[in-house]
């Protein structure tokens, strides 16, 4: 990595973020994000000197609302199909690690 | 000599079969040898579904010969991008993560390609969950340039581009988020079209970013596009994104020429660190528009600056929630834990690869507590600023005219280690995205290397029309789509 950043962002940040992410991150990895994670930040402080005080946020572009369709039933049972791409199964269940002692 | 078959247009392989001068059977083999033949050195596809598709032209056949329309794509092959789902068959979004995954259902799209009678023969090689500008990021092949095997195909729909490029398919499905359907399109010299957001469903298309995310075809031509345009676009009681505008007949009204068209040039996007060649051959392009009749004018889109690093917050943010799906627990990759958490988070570090992984950590960064309003609500306020200098410029103008990319295909290896600059490749084609805008790429020179350079047209929300107007207009006064990196 040849970026020299001075935004910066703690390598305790990285793992505080990896935590949220659900990632399990080898130190290397960290270590690298960190520097990478860095240096897009800074490229990306521009956007704190443009002023929008006052301008409304665009979360999506579309104009039509979103149309309701009929509460019905129209998909056919496909558990089997389904549950053929499971990790692990029990019979018609999906099989987890134990989450409650 | 006569044209071998897969020198057709997708038009006309389609009229032929309509003629039954050729089955869709006969068709469907000379596409699958010619994968055979080619992608050794292009490698565009993850997945060949020969025995389904011949299970496909066969039906078309008997539809046909009981009489039956075969429909407006009847009997012609094509590809399917592999972030698109496919009942039964293999869709893996070129991750580790969903490398075994096999969709119980069509997304609308392969489900409305199928309904007018288009034969899938493949799903093509893209960047991991479509992030990345080159398809280096797949973690399942690597796919080449057609026109030079060191250079990327451009990406995210790399595989896309490349099979209709070297004449593998008649035409491809892409998803472009940032450009991911124009970068590939220009980088393999063809005809790429993202639609209008709300234009096409996006049901059964694995999400990266849901407020940009679009399905569009790449083609030879613009004829072709706008073929499977009408095809895949419409309303979709399963997505509720799908505008329910009506769809126009695109193909008609293709050659009412441009004569009396306002197109505007944006200053910033004619800088400097644009190719010579690039700049050169877009211009050219707008000259050609101009004696046929349109008026020029330049016009400002004075937020361009900042689009990348909106786009880059926005989208990320928006993957790091849509991918937190894969947790090892009913689908995917797992990784064989003692408790729960454990699992979710050893599934995730094998599943995903790098460039994903960085996208995570930053739209989990710009999403977090402290930094939210900084980063993701700054972002989207500029996305309004970046809206507002479109529509400012489409009351002067019917669309604008800009290159597709700062240069021609890069080489393999030489931006996979640098994301910042890889994230620059995308520097033409994201504001579209932001803006929710149709867009489309056309061939419109080539470099001294002889790399393929790609014009876009930009224009206003559902009016692919006018885009594939002017995109058929070009076309008629070049010939620059007619060429053909292989023989």
């Amino acid at each position: 990595m040849r970026y020299v950043h001075t935004v910066g962002i703690h390598i305790d940040e990285v793992r505080r973020i990896a935590t949220l992410a659900r990632l399990r991150l080898e130190a290397a990895e960290e270590e690298r994000l960190c520097a990478e994670l860095g240096a897009i930040l800074e490229a990306f402080e521009r956007l704190q000197r443009l002023d929008t005080a006052g301008v409304a946020p665009t979360a999506h572009v579309e104009e039509f609302g979103a149309p309701l369709r009929a509460d019905e039933v129209t998909n056919l049972p496909a558990d089997e199909a389904l549950l053929a791409g499971a990790p692990a199964r029990d019979g018609r269940r999906f099989r987890v690690p134990k989450i409650i002692e | 000599m006569s044209v071998p078959p897969y020198q057709w247009s997708l038009r006309e392989a389609a009229a032929r079969i309509r003629r039954r001068e050729i089955s869709a059977v006969e068709l469907t083999r000379t596409a699958l040898a010619r994968i055979q033949a080619v992608e050794p050195a292009i490698g565009a596809f993850l997945t060949c579904c020969e025995a389904d598709a011949l299970a496909a032209a066969e039906s078309i056949d008997r539809r046909m010969a009981a009489g039956e329309d075969p429909g407006s794509l009847g009997g012609v092959p094509v590809a399917v991008k592999d972030n698109i789902c496919t009942a039964g068959v293999r869709t893996t979004a070129a991750s580790r993560m969903l490398e075994s995954f096999v969709p119980a259902f069509d997304a609308t799209v392969t489900a409305k390609l199928r309904h007018a009678g288009a034969v899938i023969v493949g799903k093509t090689n893209c960047d991991e969950f479509a992030m990345g500008s080159s398809t280096e990021n797949s973690a399942l092949g690597q796919t080449r340039n057609p026109w030079d095997s060191s250079r990327v195909p451009g990406g995210s729909s790399g595989g896309s581009g490349a099979a209709v490029a070297a004449r593998e398919v008649y035409a491809a499905l892409g998803t472009d988020t940032g450009g991911s359907i124009r970068l590939p399109a220009a980088f393999c010299g063809v005809v790429g079209l993202k639609p209008t957001y709300g234009r096409v469903s996006r049901f059964g298309v694995i999400a990266y970013a849901s407020s940009l995310d679009q399905v569009g075809p790449l083609t030879r031509d613009v004829t072709d596009a706008a073929m499977v345009l009408e095809a895949i676009a419409g309303h979709d009681p399963a997505d509720s994104t799908a505008s329910p505008r009506p769809v126009p007949a695109y193909q008609d009204g293709l050659d009412a020429g441009v004569r009396g068209m306002r197109l505007g040039l944006p200053r910033e996007y004619f800088v400097q660190g644009m190719h010579p060649e690039v700049d050169r051959a877009v211009r050219a392009a707008v000259g050609e528009l101009e004696r046929l009749g349109a008026s020029i004018e330049e016009v400002s889109l004075p937020h361009t600056d900042y689009a990348i690093a909106t786009y880059y917050l926005i989208a990320t943010a928006e993957a790091s929630s849509n991918l937190a799906r894969y947790d090892g627990v009913r689908y995917g990759l797992r990784v064989p834990s003692a408790n729960l958490g454990e699992m979710y988070e050893r599934s995730r570090a094998a599943g995903f690869g790098t460039e994903v992984k960085r996208r995570i950590m930053l739209g989990t960064y710009a999403l977090s507590a402290g930094y939210y309003d900084a980063y993701y609500l700054k972002a989207q306020q500029v996305r309004t600023l970046i809206r507002r200098d479109f529509a400012q410029a489409f009351e002067r103008c019917d669309a604008l005219l800009t290159p597709v990319a700062p240069t021609p295909a890069f080489r393999l290896g030489e931006r996979i280690d640098d994301p910042l600059t890889m994230y620059l490749s995308d520097i033409l084609t994201i504001s579209v995205n932001l803006a929710g805008l149709p867009a489309l790429a056309v061939p419109c020179g080539m470099d001294s290397d002889g790399l393929p350079i790609g014009l876009q047209v930009i224009g206003r929300p559902f009016d692919e029309a006018t885009l594939l107007r002017i995109g058929y207009a070009h076309e008629l006064a070049s010939d620059w789509h007619r060429r053909s990196p292989l023989p």
